[in-house]
């Protein structure tokens, strides 16, 4: 039986390189959050949050 | 040292004189527990191998058995009830440990301002040293960036991270015993570590010079103030986690994440200081510098972007320009600053390819510093005119300006080219303090003096026109310190490069030495103007606390108008 979960095999080309079309795919979906027109007014009004308290 | 009164205020609880006064499982445990530790501490400070870690074990002792102390004493005269978590349909916001922090960042503030204006006269002045063991430049360097980082500093984040996560999340903060346990425990770090810097006890790296015992305390405080954090969040009545707590959060985690990292070492023995790091060799130096790195980008970075998001706002009575750009920004600056570390390391035995790496996203986290300066500078759109009239906006705003100044000078420096010039010079020195003095101490300045009248709920400062002398008189000191940095750096590293036509170093080490005495006088000059400043400050907030006329409050049987 051989082990996957080496050094070995978790430093290996195809692992390392698969985080950077991950992180910029998962980044890519945070700009498309932040722009969702939908999102707009939710977010205009999280900006006014620290104006209304107590 | 102030009398308790500062701080504790009787809470009111709801009145509920029927149940019984118990004991919470907080209180009884903690009280237990520090009585086991006090006893353990005795034990260790009878076998301990050097004096200073028989000392530290006997103040851990002395402490832990005050904390048995208070927590009991407190237990029979607190009332029956806890605090109440709201009063009347409104948030009943926990002012303690805010308070207790806030004076603890201004007490810390003002010793490690005047331990840094010490070891800069003692550059210009070598004499100053007096040859005495304690007081050697080597032990008082770290003692002033332990105290201006993570004493006056971390105080500055503990306080306004309490205050703002409770105010934008509309819900009292979580826990009883355990945000004092955070805040005390937090100053007891720094005190261990502290007197360890001045009797010799070092792991001897950046930024991490505490031994393995305080590390093991630190990590257990961290992890109290993660929970106390994110307990408040999880209650929370406001629906949308507001933006200033996620960078609070990514401080909190991440700092959990690389003190873990950079520390574990193995002790020579319980009852001694001395230890050794696990890592050796390259490996070790590049989890230093991803430590220290991280350090920069998340203890003096995300924290204190956490303050611009919540304070500018706030002071100026505009919403943030765009919080939008404030998402991507957050996320920008935790996907890039992480790898940011190698450039500390170049032409060293690091590989290439990583210091090459560690330069490249130096350069791309230009993009989302702007992001977050520009968002933070255009929240004044429609308020520029305070500028004018309110000095603490105007600190809060320049230290915005200096956040911009100094990451863009960061990213070029870890330029490898750029870097052969400025790195071993002052230039780093001058970098690394418009950052600090410009950008962290600023903003550190603007947020305390929003909170402290806020906290002790008085109408306003003492006085605005103090704080305008504190603002020009630490900005000349800043100009001072900076520019005389920045010629003394070029100057020293263009000497060490310069050869003759024979092909020898035109300068030996001591010309370049000497060359710089004239900067060392002016830096010296700017600290000590920035520490007035700072002492203009804390009695600005002293008397406010003292003299400074109460809030109206609004009577409690009325309910507030929505």
């Amino acid at each position: 039986m051989k082990a996957i979960l080496t050094l070995d095999n978790l430093a290996s080309g195809l692992v390392t390189t698969i985080w950077t079309p991950v992180f910029v795919a998962i980044f890519l979906a945070i700009i498309a959050y932040a722009f969702w027109p939908r999102n707009k007014a939710a977010f205009d009004e999280a900006a006014r949050l620290p104006l209304r308290e107590e | 040292m102030v009398s308790g009164g500062v701080f504790f205020q009787r809470e009111s609880a709801m009145p509920q004189p029927s149940i019984s006064k118990t004991m919470t499982a907080g209180e009884s445990g903690l009280a237990l527990i520090f009585a086991v530790t006090a006893f353990l501490c005795v034990v260790a400070s009878a076998k301990a191998l050097d004096a200073p870690f028989a000392f530290h074990a006997a103040l851990s002792a002395a402490a832990s058995l005050a904390a048995v102390f208070f927590i009991i004493n407190n237990y029979y005269d607190r009332p029956a009830a806890l605090p109440a978590a709201e009063i009347n349909g409104r948030p009943n916001y926990n002012m303690g440990p805010i308070k207790f922090s806030s004076f603890m960042a201004m007490f810390w503030g003002i010793a490690g301002f005047l331990v840094g204006l010490i070891i800069a006269s003692q550059l210009a002045w070598p004499a100053l040293n007096f040859d005495l063991p304690w007081i050697q430049f080597g032990r008082l360097r770290p003692l002033h960036t332990s105290a201006v980082i993570f004493a006056f500093g971390g105080n500055v984040l503990l306080a306004t991270s309490f205050y703002v996560v409770q105010k934008s999340c509309h819900v009292r903060l979580a826990g009883y015993i355990a945000p004092w346990f955070v805040v005390v425990g937090y100053n007891f770090f720094i005190l261990i570590a502290g007197t360890g810097y001045l009797l010799g006890v070092t792991q001897g790296k950046e930024y991490a010079e505490p031994e393995w015992y305080s590390d093991l305390w630190l990590t257990i405080v961290w992890v109290t103030y993660l929970l106390v954090f994110l307990v408040t969040i999880i209650k929370r009545k406001e629906p949308h986690i507001f933006v200033a707590n996620w960078f609070y959060l990514a401080f909190i985690v991440t700092i959990a994440v690389l003190h873990l990292g950079n520390n574990p070492a193995l002790p020579v023995s319980f009852f001694g200081s001395k230890s050794y790091i696990a890592w050796g060799g390259i490996q070790d130096a590049m989890f230093q510098w991803w430590y220290g790195h991280n350090a920069v980008g998340f203890f003096l970075t995300a924290g204190f972007l956490a303050i611009m998001y919540y304070f500018i706002p706030k002071r100026a009575e505009r919403p943030i320009y765009s919080y939008r750009l404030s998402i991507i920004h957050f996320w920008a600056l935790i996907f890039l600053y992480i790898w940011a570390g190698p450039h500390h390391l170049h032409y060293t035995a690091l590989p290439d390819w990583t210091q090459t790496l560690g330069m490249t996203f130096s350069i791309m986290l230009w993009m989302p510093s702007w992001g977050g300066m520009i968002n933070g500078l255009m929240t004044l759109s429609g308020a520029w005119d305070k500028l004018r009239t309110d000095p603490v906006l105007r600190m809060l705003v320049v230290s915005v300006a200096f956040y911009g100044m100094s990451t863009f000078e960061g990213p070029m420096m870890s330029i490898k080219v750029v870097n052969s010039l400025s790195h071993y010079t002052d230039w780093t020195i001058g970098h690394v303090h418009s950052g600090a003095l410009g950008w962290v101490g600023f903003v550190s300045f603007g947020a305390l003096y929003c909170l402290v009248p806020w906290a002790w709920n008085r109408k306003g400062l003492y006085s605005l026109k103090l704080v305008n002398w504190h603002f020009w008189i630490a900005t000349l000191g800043i100009v001072l310190y900076i520019s005389a940095m920045w010629v003394s750096g070029i100057l020293q590293g263009l000497m060490w490069r310069a050869y003759t036509s024979l092909g020898f170093l035109e300068y030996s080490f001591i010309e370049t030495v000497e060359a710089m005495h004239p900067f060392y006088v002016i830096r010296a000059a700017g600290g000590a103007l920035f520490l007035i400043g700072a002492l203009i400050m804390a009695y600005n907030l002293w008397m406010t606390v003292r003299v400074g006329e109460q809030e109206v409050q609004m009577p409690v049987a009325l309910q507030p108008a929505e």
